[in-house]
């Protein structure tokens, strides 16, 4: 026999508390790596959103107990007995009452006023915080499927990871970034930071992150922007000030010029490379692919699709649609001793 | 052809009086009828094909999500199964299927013989059904089914600038676009009709404050699709005029802007949510109080909430905007808007649960589908008030939660009720019960596949899980989750086809109904069931909200309650 819906009501009660209960206690960390859980918050402005999550969870959760648990009720208690199954007898007809529902009225207005209130607190704290001296100002370019990265103060272009201070709660040096689109929309969002802010063309939008701790954090493009949104990963990798600083230096060098390499340079400069790449100090100025001036001391490649290894580099230029089909990069159809050399030319542009 | 399902076929055959016919002149009787009855089932037939068809898309999908980096379809293959299972679900399952419970039931609950254009809705019928059939087309134009031809890819909400035609070269983005505007010419239409019927054809007695809850809901949703699919088909015509007669409103290579689609996308899309849900609702204000066998509890606050509804949801359609930096003052002014909105709704689940309290509750399959929609709305509404908050949406926004609760809406309420429709009403559409043993297990399962599918898919959006990817990582504790969340979706599918079955069954086999089977009190209940073309033999005359109550209550009518 199949249980009536009363016992649906029943076991869908449970499951979604189970579910709540779960939720609450999920182990954000719990076999990730570099977790981009929204409940494992390291910079102030997830904190803040954090607290006023768990807020609105809670005072949702209390709203689910008491109203489900009266639908529950009223289920159980008033189905129709065996017993009066072919009885005439109707219910009484009740059309309604003005005071009973004046109050379901009012106290949901009330829950809505205190909600509104905590979520603006928010708002302003996060969009119209006070800017301290000490920030550094990152600009952030989303394009079809990578991300660019620039500097102005400090004159520094670099591609798809994301190198920024920690910022000390006692002395905060947050990172202010000016975000816009190259061509489609696209969105910054890594969990463990901030929210999101989309990236978008003619349009200049800004947030501000500042983890206090160093360490890697993840993150993707959260908005649909064209075949390969899946794989335009993120990864802001926060130094310590010692570190940043080392980085900062390492990365306002010119491009490494090792004469190992030269056949590979050549390589590169005579085909369309150029016209998409640039490599500081020399005639590759491309603007249209990620700057590659420091490949080489970078972890990823392809946004964050695979590491950085000699081989995954090679059969990305042989064919850049392997890893990531939809990829804007065309293949350059270099024959495998041309693969080699331009292979041997990039692992030395550290 | 598409709207050849199961029940347009079994329907030939209520025309069981007549003589057998050549198949081409019933197919002929088809095309050109004018009976707001026939033009419904055929929405309902072609909603219900398409409902088949994006199911099968989501559930491509979601075989390629239950494990990370799978190759099961290609990115691009991907892109365009979201992009059609999403337009394809609101513009050609949702919207139809309503219109066709609405054309059907609405000129019979008010005691008319028909709409007041009849013309007009056969009109707009084939029209949206051109626009269903020429979004699939795209499948076979350009290579062909295999290279999946120009099926687009630009997502239901087709963001500018990646419809622009440097970033979507080809006519995919078009067969979007003209299949978007067809559906909404022939939405509008029908929604003139309802109104336009509702406004003048209502029989004797039927004042506006006795017109039955599904009709004033019908009313409201109408009047919602003038003000919200009018601004979508301008926008559409404005994308056309972008691709093809170098216009640059939503060109942002050359200066146009992509917020200003959407803002047009959203001012009709967040409304299009209450224009599905609100026949919804109506569904449920039939059927709770028939199987708690009570009048239902408030009819004015009814009413009054769901024209409060119909006006606040015009104004909270920034709520899909929160990340793009419309700066505090807007995010906060859409906070508000938008959990305003929970007061109304608030009102009409308490006012339904006043409506079980006391009475004689039926478990019959369209009440447990109704007290599904109950506790999954209840459940979306809250999931919906997380989100209203604004900093809660920069991190949730277009992740997984959301799609958890979006389908919770859209599945867990919308669909529940039209399932509970379709129990409740089919013996008046086919003069056969459908079958309850079946409908119970198609019941269960499903509520077992909604449960895993779209309850599980609110931890992967918690934990970083943004939509809208073909693919992810291992290492990111996403797959176990979507590992449930896909078995579930086959649970679901085994329980459509369930369905379906039944309704092909059930129309040979299943009891006959009578005129009322369930003992319920509205005016469709009064006719023979299913109802010659000219609906009732004699044009009823009513004198409350429940004109069947008082003849079979004499001792206690309702009208002395007014
Ligand atoms: C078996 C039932 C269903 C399953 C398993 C399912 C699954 C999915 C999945 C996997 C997505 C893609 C999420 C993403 O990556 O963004 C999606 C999107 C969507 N679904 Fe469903 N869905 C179901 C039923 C429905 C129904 C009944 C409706 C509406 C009436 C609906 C409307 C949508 C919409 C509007 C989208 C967004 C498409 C877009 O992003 O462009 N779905 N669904
Ligand atoms: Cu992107």
């Amino acid at each position: 026999m199949i249980p009536d819906a009363s016992g649906t009501l029943l076991s869908l009660a449970l499951l979604q508390l189970h579910l709540g209960w779960s939720l609450l206690r999920l182990d954000p960390l719990d076999g990730v790596k570099s977790g981009t859980s929204i409940f494992a918050p390291a910079g102030t402005p997830a904190h803040t959103i954090f607290g006023l999550s768990m807020l609105v969870l809670s005072i949702c959760a209390a709203i689910f107990v008491i109203v489900g648990g009266l639908l529950l009720f009223v289920l159980i208690r008033f189905r129709q007995h065996p017993s009066d199954q072919n009885s005439e007898r109707e219910p009484a007809q009740i059309y309604g009452s003005t005071q009973i529902e004046l109050s379901w009225t009012v106290i949901p207005i009330i829950i809505v006023v205190m909600l509104f209130l905590a979520t603006t607190r928010v708002i302003f704290s996060t969009q119209h915080a006070r800017r301290p001296v000490e920030s550094l100002d990152v600009t952030v370019i989303g394009h079809q499927f990578w991300w660019e990265y620039r500097y102005p103060k400090l004159g520094i272009v670099t591609a798809n990871e994301l190198h920024i201070p920690v910022s000390n709660p006692a002395t905060p040096t947050p990172t202010y970034l000016t975000m816009s689109s190259a061509d489609t929309d696209h969105s910054f969002w890594v969990p463990r930071l901030a929210g999101k802010t989309d990236l978008i063309p003619n349009r200049v939008n800004t947030m501000w992150i500042d983890p206090e701790q160093a360490g890697l954090y993840l993150g993707q493009c959260a908005q649909y922007c064209g075949t390969q949104h899946a794989k335009m990963l993120l990864r802001v990798y926060a130094d310590s000030p010692a570190d940043f600083a080392a980085w900062v230096e390492h990365q306002k060098q010119p491009a490494s010029q090792n004469p190992q390499a030269a056949e590979g340079q050549a390589v590169f400069q005579h085909n369309a490379c150029i016209s998409c790449h640039t490599v500081a100090g020399t005639v590759a100025t491309g603007k249209f692919g990620p700057d590659l001036t420091h490949v080489g001391s970078r972890d990823t490649i392809a946004s964050g699709a695979v590491p950085n290894t000699p081989a995954n580099l090679r059969t990305f230029v042989d064919n850049p649609g392997h890893f990531k089909p939809g990829i804007l990069m065309p293949p350059m159809h270099l024959n495998d001793h041309d693969l080699d050399a331009v292979t041997a030319y990039l692992v030395t542009l550290k | 052809m598409a709207t050849q399902s199961p029940v347009t076929a079994v329907l030939d055959k209520t025309q069981a009086s007549q003589p057998p016919r050549l198949f081409l002149a019933t197919l002929h009787e088809w095309v050109t009828t004018v009976d707001h009855k026939k033009i419904g089932l055929m929405y309902i037939g072609y909603a219900l094909f398409f409902l088949v068809v994006a199911g099968f898309e989501a559930i491509l999908m979601r075989i390629q999500l239950a494990i990370p980096n799978n190759t099961f379809v290609s990115p691009q293959a991907f892109n365009r199964l979201f992009t059609m299972h999403g337009t394809t679900m609101v513009f050609f399952v949702g919207m139809p299927i309503l219109f066709g419970f609405g054309n059907y039931l609405v000129p019979l609950m008010i005691g008319a013989r028909d709409m007041a254009f009849p013309r007009l809705n056969a009109f707009s019928f084939w029209v949206s059904a051109f626009g269903g059939s020429l979004l699939y087309f795209s499948y076979l134009g350009g290579d062909g089914l295999y290279g999946a031809g120009s099926a687009p890819d630009v997502g239901w909400f087709a963001y500018a600038p990646l419809t622009a035609r440097v970033f979507s070269p080809g006519h995919s983005t078009d067969y979007w676009t003209l299949a978007v505007l067809l559906s909404g010419i022939g939405n509008i239409g029908t929604a003139l009709n309802i109104v336009a019927t509702t406004i003048c054809m209502r029989c004797p007695g039927m004042k506006l404050n006795r017109m039955p809850l599904l009709v004033w809901l019908y009313l409201v949703t109408s009047m919602m699709v003038f003000v919200a699919v009018s601004p979508l088909t301008a926008a559409q015509i404005m994308l056309l005029l972008d691709r093809y007669l170098g216009s640059h409103f939503f060109d942002t290579q050359a200066g146009g802007s992509a917020v200003l689609w959407m803002h047009f996308f959203w001012i009709f899309g967040h409304p299009e949510v209450y224009i599905l849900v609100l026949p919804a609702f109506a569904f449920a204000n039939e059927i709770i109080p028939v199987f708690s066998r009570k009048a239902i509890f408030g009819y004015p606050a009814m009413v009054a909430a769901s024209v409060g509804i119909g006006f606040i949801s015009l104004s909270v359609w920034a709520h899909h905007m929160f990340t793009v930096g419309m700066g505090a003052g807007a995010n906060t002014f859409f906070t508000l808007s938008t959990m305003v909105i929970a007061v109304p709704t608030g009102i009409k689940i308490f006012n339904w649960l006043a409506t079980l309290w006391g009475g004689k509750i039926r478990y019959t399959v369209a009440m447990m589908f109704s007290v599904g929609f109950l506790f999954q709305f209840l459940i979306a509404g809250l999931t919906g008030i997380m989100l209203s908050a604004s900093p809660f949406d920069w991190q949730l926004g277009n992740s997984y939660f959301v799609v958890a609760h979006f389908h919770y809406v859209l599945v867990g309420a919308i669909l529940f009720m039209i399932f509970a429709a379709f129990y409740y009403w089919y013996p008046k559409m086919t003069g056969h019960m459908l079958d309850e043993k079946l409908g119970k297990w198609h019941f269960w399962l499903f509520l077992i596949g909604f449960h895993l599918t779209f309850d599980f898919m609110h931890i992967p959006g918690i934990l970083g899980m943004p939509r809208r990817i073909y693919t992810y990582e291992a290492d990111r504790g996403w797959m176990l989750l979507n590992m449930i969340t896909s078995s579930g979706a086959f649970f679901q599918a085994i329980a459509t086809l369930l369905f379906v079955y039944n309704m092909v069954w059930s129309y040979f086999k299943g009891p006959i109904a009578g005129a009322d089977p369930w003992d319920a009190w509205t005016l469709e209940w009064s006719t023979v069931s299913p109802p010659p073309a000219y609906n009732f033999a004699t044009i009823p005359t009513v004198e409350s909200r429940r004109p069947l109550w008082d003849l079979k209550h004499p001792e206690d009518p309702d009208t002395r309650y007014e």
